[in-house]
């Protein structure tokens, strides 16, 4: 059996595992590195429920090769937290009960986290059509939304330290 | 916004029950550390693929799994030989049958044959080789088609109950259930205003995001573990043990996280196959679904055909109903037409009314409950022409409810309420009429619509075990899935009783070898009833606690007192004794602290939901757009209050998305032809606007907290409010779903003489 050799950080950790040329990255996240943060709703990129973000880009992991993370850059739901330190939008999610299940929470906070990087002050449309491409199925949004624009308002406050301009 | 309406039965005010804390599970649910169903790995752990039909209707002739038993990697393959022939009795949902087709498939995505192999890959190129031949029948996918004389059958020896006569020949309609009160032609007869309309819902979907998944491990003794995700493990417990003629001492399951439900997991699918699978090949199997197998072999929700007439006079008062109710229930019958029954005029005391319910089986999967489930749809047939009458005697659609609405001593013909005790209707019209969104002006093409909505609050059977920890914290273990919230909930109940902190109470849902028999999470349950197992155990550990305090005073417990958190002696004789206090001395004052709740919990709140609907249609496109949406519920007493917004919010945003988008869609063979959420497009952020919610509370009289149902009633109003809405905005009278903007375009042609 021909497994491709993988080398890439993932969350700040070296990471190396082998994985088929047609293995999604989201398959070799959860099965071949153990993170099961990004989760599986649909397979075909429409849930948005396995959201990362790859070399800055947010993805569906679904829809991209785990070849090609070859020598990339990956952050999951769980290099989110600086420690101890959750992510203000962490923060905010649970402080504005935006979660009922949870299941669609680690790839809507990836979303709001690319959104809030290129745009720190988003208005509640630009919030909607950023994480537009992520299902959630319980809240009807409204709390999430509210999640997002807390968050970009204490971000803008206290910027995170380290955090690309 | 919270609405106090009256006391509650209890106490005044609460220091826990009505705030806000940070859920206890939440943490894991925002690094990613929740495990839901599909993140379980076991050592030596191997792969499910499941073959399912891909025809509406055949008899199986043959399965042949030989090439597949040696493609690479196979350790099992299992087919219905391997499964005890369901139960003559075994009744809604046909768990047995549906598991694994037998003689006949009778819908696509309907299991035939499960193969265990290495990777996943294997395991679906051996699944490719399993040879089925089928002889193909005709299908029927609508209740017309099956109640049509000489539709095929699903079932050659289904004979309709509930008739007078019961007719001799097998049908399609499983079951018809019959209401009357008074005098309808009398009813009708004294009537200034008659509208009798018939309205058409399609099949929709639950559509949670975590697809069905389960890991089983099968040991050589005969015993399995089960880790999966569904609302209830003791009801996965007791089903699979059925669908594999097990003992349920045999099997133990362990609850995920669970990615979802809303009815759509009160059900399994999975189990039994992964159980044998893993006893065939000596090894942990992981079956996780395809979201497509997920829309064609679970879930969904009745396809619908109502007529409903409704008579009232002038000053507004109604005088008589009528419903004809058709409700398809899948390839094995169901209760849904009974239930829409119930609920079709519900909210009105109407003095004669007739009502006349089918169920009728169709080559479609096995409808589960969604969500309040039936309520919607029989609600947009009344709510529709109750806004119609309003209309036609030209009063406010609130005050003709309000005028009508049921409340505390009516009677509710379901065999679920009897009599209504104390209910909010009332107070929820109320809220809605006194709310400021209800008197915003509305701009060109705009139109507001209203509907209220009723919705069953069932109590069935929970347990809770309270272990106090030496340091003087509580652990509370209930047999609850939660599904959206309820461990905080649990908590804070717990903490009203024992006077502590929230934060240091850990709520835990434990598994079936954990904690006593628990019911699923369903019917808007687990707060009332679980809650009140939870409230039990609590108060025997205040008993416990007021023992100990008076060992450790010396003196009799009728001298010591419980009060917040504290132990006092009536004397004031000695200084008051926290519960850790007590907790450290655990050892020589008698042992661990700890207690069980367990009960058939009885006096279930019913609850009811008003809503409004401000939108736009775009008369280019027909696209209807929400502007503001506005829910106000009952909820009893909300014990966590951010958490029952998130119901109402929830219930509404798959009501907006029912009403205006989801439908399944099948092609002449009967293959859905939209399995996915490209196709089957549930509401996404930029489809809404903010809910808001306003909570009515009008305590159940019969919980300890006043809790009534809060989970599901939300989604019964937004339909008809969106008919009404649009009629407002066009004058169009929408009957039939989904109201797309191809429909409301045609509507809105037809009416401008195009086309």
């Amino acid at each position: 059996m021909n497994r491709t050799h993988v080398t890439c950080m993932i969350n700040d950790d070296e990471t190396e595992f082998l994985c088929d040329n047609d293995e999604s990255l989201l398959d070799a996240l959860r099965d071949e590195v153990g993170l099961t943060g990004a989760k599986e709703g649909c397979g075909t990129g429409d849930c948005g429920a396995c959201s990362i973000i790859l070399n800055g880009q947010l993805i569906c992991a679904c829809l991209a090769f785990a070849p090609e993370a070859n020598g990339g850059t990956i952050e999951t739901v769980e290099g989110m937290a600086d420690g101890d330190r959750l992510h203000p939008l962490q923060t905010s999610f649970l402080e504005e009960a935006s979660l009922q299940c949870g299941v669609c929470t680690p790839g809507f906070l990836m979303a709001a986290k690319a959104l809030l990087e290129n745009n720190p002050d988003p208005t509640e449309t630009e919030v909607r059509y950023a994480i537009a491409g992520n299902l959630c199925r319980c809240t009807g949004y409204d709390k999430i939304v509210r999640a997002v624009l807390g968050a970009a308002a204490q971000m803008r406050k206290n910027p995170i330290e380290g955090a690309r301009p | 916004m919270t609405v106090a309406v009256e006391e509650s039965p209890v106490k005044k005010s609460y220091k826990w029950v009505g705030t806000r804390p940070v859920r206890h599970d939440g943490l894991e649910k925002v690094n990613g550390k929740a495990r839901f169903a599909a993140d379980m790995t076991k050592p030596r752990m191997i792969h499910g693929h499941v073959l399912r039909s891909p025809l509406a209707h055949a008899k199986i002739l043959s399965v042949d799994t030989t090439e597949a038993e040696s493609m690479p990697g196979v350790k099992a393959v299992v087919t219905a030989a391997d499964f005890p022939p369901p139960s003559k009795n075994e009744g809604f949902p046909h768990r047995s049958s549906n598991l694994i087709a037998r003689e006949k498939v009778r819908y696509e995505g309907q299991v035939v044959a499960a193969v265990a192999a290495t990777t996943r890959r294997q395991a679906k190129a051996a699944a490719a080789k399993i040879a089925v031949k089928y002889e193909e029948l005709p299908h029927v996918l609508t209740v017309d088609e099956a109640m049509a004389d000489g539709a095929p059958l699903l079932h050659e020896n289904l004979i309709t109950k509930g008739l007078d006569t019961t007719p001799k020949q097998a049908s399609n309609i499983a079951k018809r259930d019959y209401f009357e009160q008074g005098d309808l032609e009398a009813g009708f007869a004294e009537a200034d205003v008659v509208y009798e309309h018939e309205f058409t819902t399609k099949v929709v979907h639950q559509g949670y995001i975590e697809p069905h998944a389960c890991v089983a491990d099968t040991s050589k003794d005969g015993r399995s573990e089960i880790w999966c995700s569904s609302q209830g493990h003791f009801m996965v417990r007791s089903a699979t043990a059925e669908m594999l003629g097990w003992e349920t001492s045999q099997l133990k399951v362990i609850p995920a996280e669970i990615g979802g439900g809303f009815g759509g997991k009160t059900t399994i699918y999975l189990e039994p196959l992964a159980v044998k699978l893993s006893q065939k090949a000596n090894r942990p199997v992981k079956i996780v679904m395809r979201r497509e197998d997920v829309f064609k072999a679970t879930g969904p929700t009745p396809g619908t055909k109502i007529r409903v007439k409704i008579g009232a006079r002038k000053d507004g008062t109604l005088t008589a109903g009528k419903a004809w109710l058709a409700y398809e229930s899948g390839a094995f019958p169901g209760s849904w037409g009974m239930l829409g029954g119930w609920c079709v005029f519900a909210p009105y005391d109407i003095p004669n009314v007739q009502i006349e319910s089918f169920e009728v089986v169709v080559n479609k999967p096995v409808n589960i409950a969604y969500r309040a489930p039936s309520a919607p749809m029989a609600a947009f047939a009344t709510e529709t022409v109750i806004d119609q009458i309003a209309r036609e005697i030209k009063m406010d659609p609130i005050e003709l409810r309000l005028l009508n609405a049921v409340e505390e001593g009516d009677y509710n013909h379901s065999s679920m309420v009897g009599t209504f005790q104390r209910i909010g209707l009332k107070e929820t019209l109320e809220a809605i009429r006194d709310h400021p969104n209800y008197k915003i002006p509305l701009g060109p093409n705009q139109g507001r619509g209203v509907a209220t909505g009723f919705w069953f609050n069932i109590a069935q059977s929970s347990s809770a075990t309270v272990n106090l920890t030496e340091n003087g914290r509580a652990v509370v273990v209930t047999g609850s899935p939660d599904i959206g919230g309820s461990r905080v909930s649990m908590a804070l109940m717990a903490a009203e009783e024992l006077g502590i902190d929230v934060k240091f109470i850990q709520p835990v849902v434990g598994d079936t070898e954990a904690v006593g028999f628990t019911d699923v999470t369903e019917g808007s349950r687990t707060t009332f009833a679980t809650g009140m197992a939870v409230v039990r155990a609590c108060r025997e550990l205040v008993t416990q606690l007021r023992e100990r305090a008076a060992i450790m005073w010396d003196c009799s417990v009728e001298d010591v007192e419980w009060v917040d958190g504290k132990a006092h002696h009536s004397g004031n004789k000695e200084s008051p004794l926290s519960l850790a206090e007590i907790t450290a001395k655990a050892k020589k004052t008698g042992g661990p602290l700890n207690a069980t709740g367990s009960l058939e919990a009885k006096g279930q709140g019913p609850a009811f939901s008003t809503q409004i609907c401000d939108l736009e249609v775009d008369p280019e496109t027909g696209k209807a757009t929400i502007l503001r949406y506005t829910t106000a519920q009952d909820a009893g007493t909300a014990i966590h209050p951010s958490y029952v917004e998130g119901q109402m919010q929830g219930g509404v945003a798959q009501g907006i998305g029912w009403a205006l988008n989801e439908e399944y869609i099948h092609d002449k063979k009967g293959v859905m032809q939209n399995p996915g959420f490209l196709d089957y497009r549930i509401p996404v952020a930029s489809d809404l606007p903010m809910i808001e919610t306003v909570i009515v509370e009008v305590p159940n009289p019969k919980h300890p907290y006043g809790v009534r149902g809060v989970g599901e009633v939300g989604i019964v109003p937004p339909i008809p409010a969106i008919a009404n809405a649009i009629h407002d905005a066009t004058g169009l009278r929408l009957r039939d779903l989904p109201m797309s903007p191809v429909r409301v375009l045609e509507g809105l042609n037809q009416q401008n003489g195009v086309g």
